[in-house]
């Protein structure tokens, strides 16, 4: 696998969230990713990048353009320093939420994505990681 | 690592039709010309040839990957490119490029009639570099091919996915064949696409041509029919066989709010009733 | 303040949104076509969001939460104009938007509309 660009992009307040679906966008459109995979993408990273802010109290979005075989791929770090999430297996539960939400962000973007990896613990902050190949 | 001499890119300058001559021959005689023209054989064995001395002319770097290579790399990909599309293989592709080993080593063994250690090196060095642009053929040969494969696949399962217009206003799908999550998938963003361009307020999925179906490929039906209801358009199955009802209702899948109709006709009837039209026997 | 216009075409409130809307401005939207229903005495909501690309869980949200409210104020809600690869994501992310009426176009979703509002 080669790296072909990356950056990062903070996630510190609400308007982050538009700029961050924004610029995913734009990577999963210089990827080549179909309508339909790149709209998953992004919503999958509105889910995540609200989590950042309301959650994790902000922290930010590393994006890299991944390649592997024929295809590429964008994929999405997101990581803050906030209290993480005490219960995975309740936070990766349909409907179960901590706020006020639907309980949809994490389960809900885990299906709109290839790849989802979750690594947190209490007082440890939250990194989420997902990739969406084209 | 020792380079390339001087008089070696000499001896290939000073050869070169010679050398293009028994090369071409050599091509034809290993059967690496099949479905190649031959005067697209021989442009492409000259151009080779030209950029070939021209990047060993700026001296340097003797790693094909080096930028004095671009040249030469860019033509083998075009070459190889082509050679997938006629339907050549790998190894008749590969050729293209081996096939040249037999000429240049009998130019340098002339060249270096009186200096075998000479030879040995230089002959060792345009052997490497051969290997390399062999392998950067044969490289994006496979490329190609597996292009060519992919397109053909995404081809194919369109033709297998028609959508068609049963009414003004009522879209019907008439699946065929052992679904599987891919192909289910495709057929249903078409079918959804299909919506927006017609603005059709009613599609039909007909299964009756579907052996059976799996947990995901109902799942993937279901959902579309959801799909479809948030984008403001009905949708209706027909010809669910007595097998995939028993599937369905045995996965404990919800169709609650899905409307089923027992064939197509019925659901065509169904739709017409829907958007008002009534069909009455000409006298 | 920015926020998203809200048009009165006789007894329905017309809304169309072109813009990636932020969390705030879909909490005023709310707010405002709710007080909007209520000093109106508005029948009907069309919300037209055939120019949004992506639908989240809260905008899902919002557009379930509108329909809600307004229903408990005498008024019906239809959706129009989501696009195929949106309605694809919501429903595999999980929302189904459940007793939300739509329809492809704003002129279905008036007749729709009108059709409703004859029947409540």
């Amino acid at each position: 696998m080669t790296l072909a660009s990356n950056g990062t992009h903070p996630v510190l307040i609400e308007q982050d969230v538009v700029l961050a679906r924004q610029l995913v966008r734009k990577l999963a459109q210089d990827c080549g990713m179909r309508l339909i995979d790149l709209t998953k993408l992004v919503t999958a990273v509105s889910e995540l990048a609200r989590n950042t802010v309301v959650y994790g109290g902000g922290g930010y979005m590393d994006w890299e353009i991944v390649e592997r075989d024929l295809r590429s791929g964008v994929r999405l770090t997101f990581r803050d320093e906030g209290p993480g999430i005490p219960d995975i297996k309740l936070a990766m539960t349909d409907g179960w939420t901590s706020g006020g939400g639907l309980g949809l962000g994490l389960t809900g973007a885990k299906r709109l994505v290839d790849e989802f990896e979750l690594d947190t613990a209490p007082g440890q902050g939250t990194r989420v990681t997902i990739t969406r190949w084209s | 690592m020792a380079t390339l001499h001087a008089t070696t890119v000499q001896a290939l300058q000073s050869n070169k039709l010679s050398l293009l001559t028994t090369w071409i021959e050599s091509l034809e005689a290993s059967g690496a010309t099949r479905n190649v023209k031959e005067a697209d054989l021989k442009q492409q064995a000259n151009d080779f040839l030209n950029t070939l001395i021209a990047a060993l002319e700026q001296g340097g770097s003797q790693n094909v990957n080096h930028e004095n290579w671009a040249e030469t790399r860019v033509l083998l990909e075009k070459l190889s490119h082509s050679r997938a599309l006629v339907g050549q293989d790998s190894q008749q592709t590969a050729s293209f490029i081996f096939a040249l080993k037999g000429p240049l080593f009998a130019l340098l063994q002339r060249e270096y009639a009186e200096q075998p250690a000479q030879l040995a090196e230089q002959l060792w060095e345009i052997s490497e570099l051969l290997d390399a642009l062999g392998m950067h053929t044969i490289r994006t040969f496979q490329k190609s091919r597996e292009l060519v494969i992919k397109r053909q696949q995404e081809e194919l399962l369109e033709l297998s996915t028609p959508v068609v217009k049963l009414w003004d206003g009522v879209l019907a799908l008439p699946m065929i064949g052992t679904l599987d999550s891919q192909r289910t998938q495709v057929v249903m963003e078409s079918l959804l696409q299909r919506i927006v361009d017609t603005g059709a307020e009613i599609a039909i999925i007909d299964i009756t041509g579907v052996p059976t179906v799996d947990t995901l490929v109902a799942q993937h039906l279901l959902k579309t029919v959801t799909a479809i209801r948030l984008m403001g358009a009905d949708c209706i199955i027909s010809g669910v066989r007595p097998q995939i009802a028993q599937t369905i209702v045995h996965l404990g899948l919800d169709l609650q709010g899905v409307v089923t109709k027992a064939n197509l006709a019925d659901a065509l009837a169904l739709s017409l009733k829907r958007l008002g039209v009534t069909v009455t026997k000409a006298v | 303040m920015e926020r998203i216009p809200i048009l009165q075409m006789g007894e329905f409130l017309l809304v169309t949104i072109q813009v990636d809307m932020h969390d705030q401005l879909a909490l005023t939207l709310q707010d405002d076509l709710s007080e909007r229903i209520n000093r109106t005495s508005a029948r009907g909501v069309l919300i037209d969001i055939s120019a949004l690309d992506m639908v989240d869980s809260f905008i899902g949200r919002m557009i379930g939460t509108i329909s809600g409210l307004s229903r408990i104020m005498d008024a019906q809600t239809v959706l129009v104009g989501m696009q195929p690869a949106v309605a694809i994501t919501l429903v595999e992310l999980g929302m189904t938007l459940p007793g939300v009426a739509t329809a492809l176009n704003v002129e279905r979703g008036m007749k729709l509309l009108r059709e409703r509002v004859e029947n409540s």
